[in-house]
């Protein structure tokens, strides 16, 4: 187990560091620089502004000297937000993203293993139609739509909840269900696909013959095989969730850090991304291994570490 | 593979799924509006109108924008634009999955563990990085390239065509995983192996034997690759990325749409209709998905 457990961390560095250096060359080979959309600045300023932001020398050295300072634990300055570091700027940031990403995972897992196994339970019932219905169309519905019009129904017409910003706890509900409902749909459909497939093996028969109540069966015996694909899909949905989304905090007018994505890339703000990017990465590889752990704990046939 | 005579054919068996013969309906009357529809409409409906933000009425039956466009015509143009970018990015995907996941499940060994690393890698990289410096990068490349090739016409075009490229170019690595997969599976069958003892060349196995055996499960992710494409291009036309004004799309639309829903006062017609009439497409498309998942995917 240990052995695994220490084989997989190092592929992990390893991922995190190819897509480290894929962003870093990417953004750097891009055209345009973090300078270039300013008037025209004396060459004196430039080189000056260059090595201030470590942007001098080959572009090997760059590389070199940003590893150099990610391993130290300094993800550098912002090329943006003149003056402040991209540590800085996350500290700021990501408390409020993450708060939110945890409650729109939280949903999303709950939410979707539920409908899922519901609808899964009901097979051939007109009630399934209408769960798998809804789940296809909340995946159809881009977030910039949902967000909108949940704030048409719930915030202008119906007066409940607050229409954006960030102010006490109900002020988290609608964007929380805007960023989760794709994600309670796409696990729904998971778990009731690979519910219906483990509900016709030869195992739950014997458990239906020998007199097993419906719940029993699923509960202890269906649920720990039947669950996963939707574990494995855990990594990627933290990953996103975490790291926020730029459509639900512009819509709902968040200050968190999921425009950091979108404008960094655009301002050629290569240190803020490459700070989101080790966010996610790290974020993903890390739930990555713990989902391939649960495995072996949830189905017994599975063995990582032989 | 030999199917029984008395098999009904894959085409039979769909249109006798309810949900598949109402999502083909839906997809054919989608794509004839799209296509056939604004020349239909009045000459009047393309023209700059006077009347601004005026809500649905006989004359302009989804009501019109900011600058008195009728929102009729703009939702069929925009659906022209989002169904072309949609299928044309899922084709490239397609092809450069397939190729892939090909190559790499028929050679195997060291070669496949190499393309697959490189897979994991890439859905490691946040997507929305590739695209968006795709996006930035090239457009201008894009619009001096094809003045090179002397395809001035296009250059109008030249951000569609960077999108279709940036997108078929994100989304392939799932069918390169599931190609991969399914040649793995069909080269332990018999029946290539006999191809090979017969002394058939590579090419031939893999165009005779594997890529008939293909097309069941590149058909199904190419159904459901196309509303994730269409999906894709509405989140970039939000940010601003994605087609640019006077064209239109889906995604541009809505975005204008979201923007008009605020305290003071709601536009709501400029949100619900192209959200209405883009959530029915992708929903018809996923439904047709799941239903040729079901009659042709051999796992289930």
């Amino acid at each position: 187990m240990l052995a695994f457990v220490l084989r997989r961390f190092v592929t992990m560095l390893l991922v995190l560091f190819c897509v480290v250096s894929i962003t870093f060359f990417l953004i750097r080979l891009a055209p345009g620089g973090p300078f270039s959309r300013e008037r025209a600045i004396p060459p004196a300023i430039e080189q000056a502004l260059l090595a201030k932001y470590k942007l001098d020398g080959t572009l090997w050295q760059q590389y070199t000297g940003y590893l150099g300072d990610l391993v130290r634990g300094d993800l550098r300055l912002s090329t943006k937000y003149r003056g402040r570091s991209v540590n800085e700027l996350l500290a700021q940031t990501l408390p409020t993203t993450a708060l939110l990403g945890s409650i729109a995972f939280v949903i999303a897992t709950v939410g979707g293993v539920t409908l899922g196994g519901w609808a899964a339970a009901r097979r051939g019932k007109p009630d399934e139609t209408a769960a798998m219905l809804l789940a296809l169309l909340a995946i159809s519905i881009p977030t910039f739509v949902t967000g909108p019009l949940l704030i048409l129904l719930f915030s202008l017409y119906l007066g409940w909840l607050p229409v954006g910003g960030l102010s006490g706890p109900s002020s988290l509900i609608l964007p929380a269900l805007t960023l989760a409902g794709p994600y309670v749909a796409y696990i729904a459909r998971l778990t009731r696909t690979s519910m219906l497939e483990v509900l016709g093996h030869d195992f739950v028969r014997t458990a239906r013959a020998k007199g097993l109540p419906q719940w029993k069966i699923i509960s202890k015996h269906v649920a720990r095989i039947a669950l996963l694909p939707v574990i494995s899909f855990l990594g990627p949905l933290a990953a996103h969730l975490l790291t926020g989304s730029i459509v639900v905090e512009t819509i709902f007018n968040i200050p968190g850090a999921g425009g950091f994505f979108v404008h960094s890339i655009q301002n050629r703000d290569g240190f803020l991304l490459g700070g989101v990017v080790i966010v996610y990465c790290t974020v993903l590889v890390l739930l990555n291994l713990l989902v391939d752990i649960a495995y072996t704990w949830m189905d017994r046939r599975i063995k990582l570490y032989e | 593979m030999s199917r029984f005579p008395d098999h009904p054919s894959p085409w039979r068996q769909l249109l006798r799924k309810p949900s598949a013969v109402v999502s083909l309906v839906v997809l054919v009357l989608v794509a004839l509006a799209a296509f056939i529809g604004p020349w239909l409409l009045p000459e009047s409906a393309s023209q700059l109108g006077n009347q601004q933000y005026a809500p649905p009425s006989w004359k302009h039956p989804f009501g019109t924008d900011l600058h008195g466009h009728d929102l009729l015509y703009r939702v069929l143009s925009g659906a022209r634009v989002s169904l072309i970018v949609g299928l044309a990015g899922a084709l490239v995907s397609l092809m450069i999955g397939t190729t892939w996941g090909l190559i790499s499940g028929y050679v195997g060994g060291r070669v496949d563990a190499a393309m697959m690393r490189i897979v994991e890698i890439l859905y490691a990289v946040p997507r929305l990085i590739i695209l968006l410096i795709a996006i930035n990068a090239f457009d201008a490349q894009m619009k001096n390239g094809l003045a090179a090739i002397h395809a001035e016409g296009l250059i109008p075009y030249s951000r569609i065509l960077i999108l279709i490229l940036s997108l078929g170019f994100i989304e392939w690595l799932t069918m390169a995983r599931i190609v991969r997969g399914q040649v793995l599976a069909l080269k332990a069958q018999p029946f290539i192996t006999a191809a090979r003892s017969l002394g058939q060349s590579h090419p031939k196995i893999i165009t005779r034997h594997l890529l008939p055996n293909l097309l069941g499960i590149v058909i199904i992710y190419l159904t459901l690759t196309v509303p994730a494409v269409i999906l894709d291009e509405s989140f970039l036309s939000f940010l601003g990325l994605g087609i640019e004004a006077p064209q239109a799309s889906w995604g541009s639309l809505l975005a204008d749409g979201a923007q008009a829903i605020n305290p003071v006062r709601s536009y709501w017609w400029l949100l619900v209709f192209p959200a209405a009439i883009m959530s029915a497409t992708l929903l018809a498309l996923n439904f047709l998905g799941d239903a040729l998942r079901d009659i042709l995917d051999p796992r289930r």
